[in-house]
């Protein structure tokens, strides 16, 4: 079985998607070097006029893409830095997202913003870690956020076909994951995944924290029998799969590197909230409110969402209801 | 320039002319809900422009942007149909007066965010010239937008890539209350020699005018030139915005108000026609902004269930927003 990083797996879609359809082309910023290291290899194998080097006009390049959608093509942006989301985000939702319900239906915007290294890469500090994935929920933009190296293979995948706007967030800490991946294969939106069973809790962790809430639940897999549920897309949510899974345990705690005001577990909390009654009150272990994360390596690490907190949480909910 | 070609401009200045004043009629009438932002006394610009354009070629417009919609020739009572929210409306009734589109035609929409078509329409000449067409695009924008980066930004894609994007600046020397000289620093022009883009200024009262330097722009950018602008002198003959019949603003002085409204594109036309040949395409102009008032006030209004219809063109459906 052949192992496969989480960055290679973005490579082999890009490259894929290329190979696809002509329609398929990337822009960013320093990528026909492959800078990210994602889109290496990728100038020399399509050419440089489907994978092109942009001058740093972020705003440009973002509506460049819609008004290429518009005429049929499928761009996908690789954008260097979460941040940079900020800057574009008129660009991405009052133009490539409202287009096809303000024409009335008349056109579609398929366009890709694929995002490596999202959140904290640590010692980046305060511009270069945000993780506004619900940001673009919250606008109703398709947002996806990979957890292992055969999601975000598919993921990309689906999401360069998809024929809406998708922002992709690969999240920095999971890029070097690897994986024994057998076939690699579209994985749909909307369709979460369960990747650890469990009967006690269960614990909706969002992009590389799945691998933390998966080491979490083997540690205390003496205690309590914790299940780890992967959305992978946020939006849209696949709250069916999640209900499911909260009506055998009962118990709900959010694993979400976002800040906590209006942040994703907010909405994951209170979408099954709605559905089901639960034990215990549920739990979120999310960034603070407003975090802006600090540079020093300490500080960075104690602004985010950390294992520590997780089991505190997974106990308190457990003890709640008992 | 033919004679054809001549009344063929005076009727597309005309039909915009009177579509505008029975549009500001339907507002203050009610049919017309949110107010426009009227075209009128700018109609040579968008006539002058879009007589110089092909088939395959595409527009994206303004907030003010019934002229550009009307001149590259989509059904006026459809466009009429669309300010009043109708189904039967260019965008169905979802999009109104700031965003009336016709894809099938190349209006790739009015815009209401300042300075934002420039890179849609960079983008979007690139992509078909990509697929093997030979089209050219136009992006029109204020004498506001000069001071948006975005439209910056997309000036120097254009210019470093080769889009042959025709950039139309219609200064009309306000945007809102704000004069040019208390925003632009520089000159209009001198932005798009920065970027080595051709820049010309035209009396854009002059329709024929502003054709003949449309077309000559756009003949070169076919021959394989890179983007063109063109300032065009202008002036809005009404309001910012209908809100303005409500609540007076006083920030352009009178005698200037007199001074540019006698400068007036659909006289300037008329003038070239001979009577006769004036007073036949006024009376079809009218026959058809009769009809099209007539279309689009027995137009049905669409239904409140399908309210976010085409939210998504992949047919993702989204939850309601009620307990
Ligand atoms: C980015 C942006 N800023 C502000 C506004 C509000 N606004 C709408 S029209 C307008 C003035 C635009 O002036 P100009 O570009 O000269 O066009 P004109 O109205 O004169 O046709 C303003 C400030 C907006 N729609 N978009
Ligand atoms: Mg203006």
């Amino acid at each position: 079985m052949p192992r496969l990083s989480y960055r290679r797996a973005l490579t082999r879609a890009l490259a894929d998607e290329l190979a696809h359809d002509e329609a398929v082309f990337l822009l960013g910023e320093d990528i026909q070097v492959g800078a990210s290291l994602v889109t290496t290899g990728l100038a020399k194998r399509f050419g440089t006029e489907r994978v092109r080097d942009t001058p740093l006009s972020e705003q440009a390049f973002t509506s460049f893409a819609t008004g290429a959608a518009l005429a049929g093509l499928r761009p996908v942006i690789e954008f260097q830095i979460p941040s940079l989301l900020f800057l574009v985000f008129e660009q991405i939702v009052n133009h490539a997202h409202k287009f096809p319900l303000m024409t009335g239906g008349q056109c579609r915007v398929p366009v890709t913003y694929l995002v490596p290294g999202s959140g904290s890469r640590t010692g980046w500090a305060g511009q270069h870690s945000d993780h506004p994935y619900s940001l673009f929920a919250h606008v109703g933009v398709v947002t996806v956020v990979p957890a292992t190296p055969a999601d975000a293979y598919g993921l990309l995948v689906t999401a360069i076909r998809h024929d809406d706007p998708v922002v992709v967030f690969a999240p920095a800490p999971a890029m070097d994951v690897r994986d024994d991946v057998d076939d690699l294969a579209p994985v749909p939106l909307g369709r979460g995944r369960i990747h650890r069973n469990g009967c006690d809790v269960t614990v909706v962790a969002i992009g590389h924290l799945v691998h933390d809430a998966l080491a979490v639940a083997e540690e205390m897999a003496d205690q309590v029998s914790v299940e780890v549920f992967d959305p992978r897309t946020l939006y849209p949510f696949d709250i069916d799969g999640l209900v499911e899974s909260v009506t055998r345990t009962g118990r709900l705690v959010v694993f979400d590197d976002g800040n906590r005001s209006c942040g994703m577990a907010a909405e994951i909390i209170a979408s099954v909230v709605e559905r089901v009654r639960l034990l215990a009150p549920p739990r979120r272990v999310t960034r603070p409110d407003g975090a802006v994360l600090p540079f020093a390596p300490a500080l960075d690490r104690a602004v985010q969402p950390g294992r520590d907190h997780l089991v505190t949480a997974i106990h308190l909910t457990v003890k709640d209801s008992s | 320039m033919t004679d054809a070609d001549r009344v063929r401009l005076y009727r597309t200045v005309r039909l915009i002319r009177r579509f505008e004043e029975r549009a500001v009629e339907l507002v203050h009438g009610g049919q017309i809900v949110g107010g426009i932002h009227p075209y009128l006394g700018q109609e040579g610009v968008a006539a002058g422009v879009c007589a110089a354009l092909g088939a395959d070629d595409v527009l994206a417009g303004t907030h003010r942007g019934h002229g550009h919609v009307l001149a590259r020739g989509a059904d006026p009572a459809r466009m009429l149909a669309e300010l009043c929210g109708r189904v039967t409306g260019l965008n169905a009734g979802r999009g109104g007066s700031m965003h009336a589109a016709d894809l099938s035609i190349g209006v790739l929409g009015a815009n209401a965010i300042v300075g934002a078509s420039g890179a849609i329409i960079t983008g979007a000449v690139w992509a078909r010239r990509r697929q093997g067409h030979d089209t050219v695009g136009v992006s029109f924008f204020g004498d506001g937008a000069v001071n948006e980066g975005m439209l910056l930004e997309a000036f120097n894609l254009a210019a470093l890539w080769r889009v042959p994007v025709l950039f139309v600046c219609e200064n009309n020397g306000y945007a809102t209350t704000m004069p040019v000289a208390g925003a632009v620093a520089g000159s209009i022009a001198g932005r798009a020699a920065a970027f080595d883009i051709p820049a010309v200024e035209v009396d854009g009262q002059d329709p024929e005018t502003v054709r003949a330097a449309a077309a000559a722009a756009v003949d070169r950018m076919r021959a394989g030139g890179g983007p063109e602008l063109i300032e065009a002198r202008t002036y809005r003959f009404d309001a910012h915005h209908t809100f303005e019949h409500a609540v007076r603003l006083d920030y352009r002085p009178p005698d200037e108000v007199t001074r540019g409204r006698a400068r007036d594109p659909v006289d300037i036309q008329g003038s070239r026609l001979a009577d006769a040949d004036r007073a036949a395409v006024n009376a079809e102009v009218e026959a058809t902004v009769d009809a099209a008032v007539r279309f689009a006030l027995d137009s049905p209004e669409p239904d409140p269930a399908d309210a976010l219809a085409y939210l998504y063109a992949s047919g993702l459906t989204v939850r309601t927003g009620g307990g």
